[in-house]
């Protein structure tokens, strides 16, 4: 029973701290989601873009994975400006018959990012391996006559503290600062938006700069705890959106909640039916959002501040 | 003219084997073929009805498997995949279709792409039911002479294009186009948009899946990354539309004549082989931001640019 409860128990840790990190890819997506109304497609892939920024400064500098995010991000944020200026932008305007062009850009630029990866890297398995990879903290250490024994690795707690710090920033840059003001009212209404002197172009750029840096930040938290391939980003992409269904469009908080929810019951799934039904489960969530809670999480959220 | 071109090209199709072209055209020709049925399946779908799909790979795949499983625990011929992928794949659509499509774009999108993806995962870990990375094998092909595959694949790639040509003169193709022009107005003017979503989702994944049945017959031999990839074959198939012409019946021919054989210049040039994927995805970029329409769509717009700047006016 004990080794039940304990496997449960540690399953639910992980599942927290892997949410964590899913809540900042996630939280990208919904970001360029409320405020381009599209789907981008090759999240994932600036992701690993990103990963492989933070292993070759890791290899070549041994500079740490954690540092890297300082590099890694304002890098990202420049790359995701970039493609949202000259490619996104553009499509934006062209007429056709086809409403989800940008849409099927972004995959494109995905399997651009994919391919080039893979041409220049090899499709080789790499990680950064970091001295504290495998230091953990044991509940014994704290508490002695601990009837279970639990662990929490410090690679993953580094990382979910950093995803936590990540988090507040955007937080604190959404509400407090006139850009993150802006973004907020592009998301809520463009005509409005427009019509308050908000340059609505500019704020799509920065937003998708933004998006991109997220999760940017998301690789190089992801790399000490996890390997890197060239597609990678597919499954992240995928993480990516279903946090972003569960979470409702576009809805920053409830992409965090998405997020937890999601690393909750992918640990479940990994620990309970195994590694490589995880896809599946994901899925299975997706569809289960879809059909119980069109809305996600933030149409519960919006429904208990009304009732307020 | 126009009225007899489809009768037209496809007499000399049936007389082109007779010139007795190479085993390697025969393949080239049989891949343009299928491709094309696989580019209408999808034009029906999201070309004219609106609903993009990023997950073709996943009607395919099944299709193939329907094919490749009745062979592997049956024992009788794959062919019977055939008219199997028929059911399976209209029931898979009617599932995705009602839980999918009762919600706007992007979000049927998504499911079509976890979908292929999802089933991916399963055919690689129902070991017991599929042989997971193993494949499945057929032994003994029903023909070494190409020449009986190319005439059974046009025979469907005829049937595809006559059911897509007679779905799109008819009422039912009219509800699809207004459902890609404005939902809202649809479904205001009492078209059950749901319903007809749906039906056009069952049409283009029997006819992928079809062309998925027929893959494993062909090629003799399946495994889960072959028939379910994401680049390889949902988006191939997007572009192959979107190449040809969104929305136009010779699109999906044009285009999966075009990716083909690009397909196969470029993967036969070495070094810049490895590097398809970013060619295709230039392409695509490409052809997104200066032909939204394709090559069939906007042709007009091509043989303007060829001729002297006076003959526009």
């Amino acid at each position: 029973m004990a080794a039940q409860v304990e496997l449960f128990l540690q399953t639910l840790i992980s599942g927290f701290l892997l949410g964590g990190l899913y809540a900042l890819i996630g939280l990208g997506m919904a970001l360029i989601m409320g405020v381009m109304r599209i789907i981008n497609l090759a999240h994932g892939d600036l992701m690993m873009v990103a990963m492989y920024v933070a292993y070759w400064l890791f290899t070549l500098f041994h500079i740490d994975p954690y540092l890297s995010v300082f590099v890694a991000t304002p890098l990202l944020f420049f790359l995701g400006v970039g493609l949202q200026k000259f490619l996104i932008n553009p499509v934006m305007k062209v007429e056709s018959i086809l409403p989800h062009n940008q849409v099927i850009l972004t995959v494109g630029i995905g399997m651009i990012l994919a391919n080039l990866a893979t041409v220049f890297f090899t499709s080789n398995y790499r990680s950064t391996p970091v001295s504290y990879a495998s230091k953990a903290w044991y509940l014994t250490d704290f508490w002695k006559n601990a009837p279970i024994e639990l662990s929490l690795s410090a690679p993953w707690s580094l990382s979910f503290l950093a995803a936590v710090i990540i988090t507040v920033a955007l937080w604190f840059f959404l509400t407090k600062t006139d850009t993150g003001k802006s973004i907020r009212a592009t998301a809520q209404d463009i005509d409005a938006a427009l019509l308050m002197g908000v340059n609505v172009g500019v704020m799509r750029a920065v937003t998708f700069g933004i998006g991109a840096a997220l999760v940017g930040g998301a690789g190089c938290l992801f790399i000490p705890i996890y390997y890197l391939y060239p597609s990678l980003g597919k499954q992240f992409t995928n993480v990516g959106f279903v946090i972003t269904v569960l979470g409702g469009m576009g809805s920053t908080e409830g992409a965090i909640i998405g997020g937890v929810i999601l690393g909750i019951f992918e640990s479940m799934t990994a620990t309970y039916l195994g590694m490589g039904w995880a896809p599946v489960g994901r899925f299975l969530i997706f569809v289960a959002a879809l059909v119980f809670l069109p809305g996600g999480v933030a149409s519960i959220l919006r429904k208990q501040r009304l009732g307020k | 003219m126009k009225k007899f071109m489809p009768p037209i090209i496809l007499a000399v199709l049936c007389f082109l084997p007779l010139v007795g072209l190479s085993s390697y055209a025969m393949h080239i020709l049989v891949l343009v073929i299928m491709w094309s049925i696989i580019g209408m399946g999808w034009n029906l779908l999201g070309g004219y009805c609106g609903q993009v799909s990023f997950g073709h790979a996943a009607f395919f795949g099944m299709g193939a498997y329907s094919s490749g499983l009745l062979y592997y625990h049956f024992g009788i011929s794959g062919w019977w995949g055939l008219l199997v992928s028929i059911p399976v794949l209209t029931i898979t659509s009617l599932v995705i279709g009602f839980i999918c499509l009762r919600l706007r774009g992007a979000y049927f999108a998504l499911a079509t792409l976890a979908l292929g993806e999802v089933l991916r995962v399963t055919a690689e870990n129902l070991v017991k039911f599929t042989q997971g990375d193993l494949g499945i094998l057929i032994k003994q092909r029903t023909w070494v002479e190409k020449t009986w595959y190319f005439y059974v694949i046009l025979l469907l790639a005829a049937g595809s294009f006559l059911l897509v040509k007679k779905v799109m003169e008819s009422k039912l193709g009219y509800y699809f186009v207004a459902i890609r022009e404005d939902q809202d107005a649809a479904n205001s003017l009492g078209i059950n948009t749901t319903l007809y979503k749906t039906i056009a989702l069952c049409l283009s994944g029997v006819l992928t899946g079809m062309a998925g049945a027929f893959y494993m017959n062909y090629m003799g031999y399946i495994d889960p990354t072959t028939v379910f990839p994401l680049y390889d074959i949902s988006i191939v198939t997007v572009m192959v539309v979107m190449v040809g012409g969104v929305a136009t019946y010779w699109g999906p021919v044009i285009g999966a004549l075009i990716m083909v054989f690009l397909a196969e210049v470029i993967r036969s040039m070495p070094k810049i082989g490895a590097a398809h994927q970013t060619l295709f995805g230039i392409l695509l970029i490409f052809i997104i931001i200066f032909l939204p329409n394709g090559i069939v769509g906007d042709f007009r717009k091509i043989t303007g640019l060829f001729k002297p700047r006076g003959a526009l006016k």
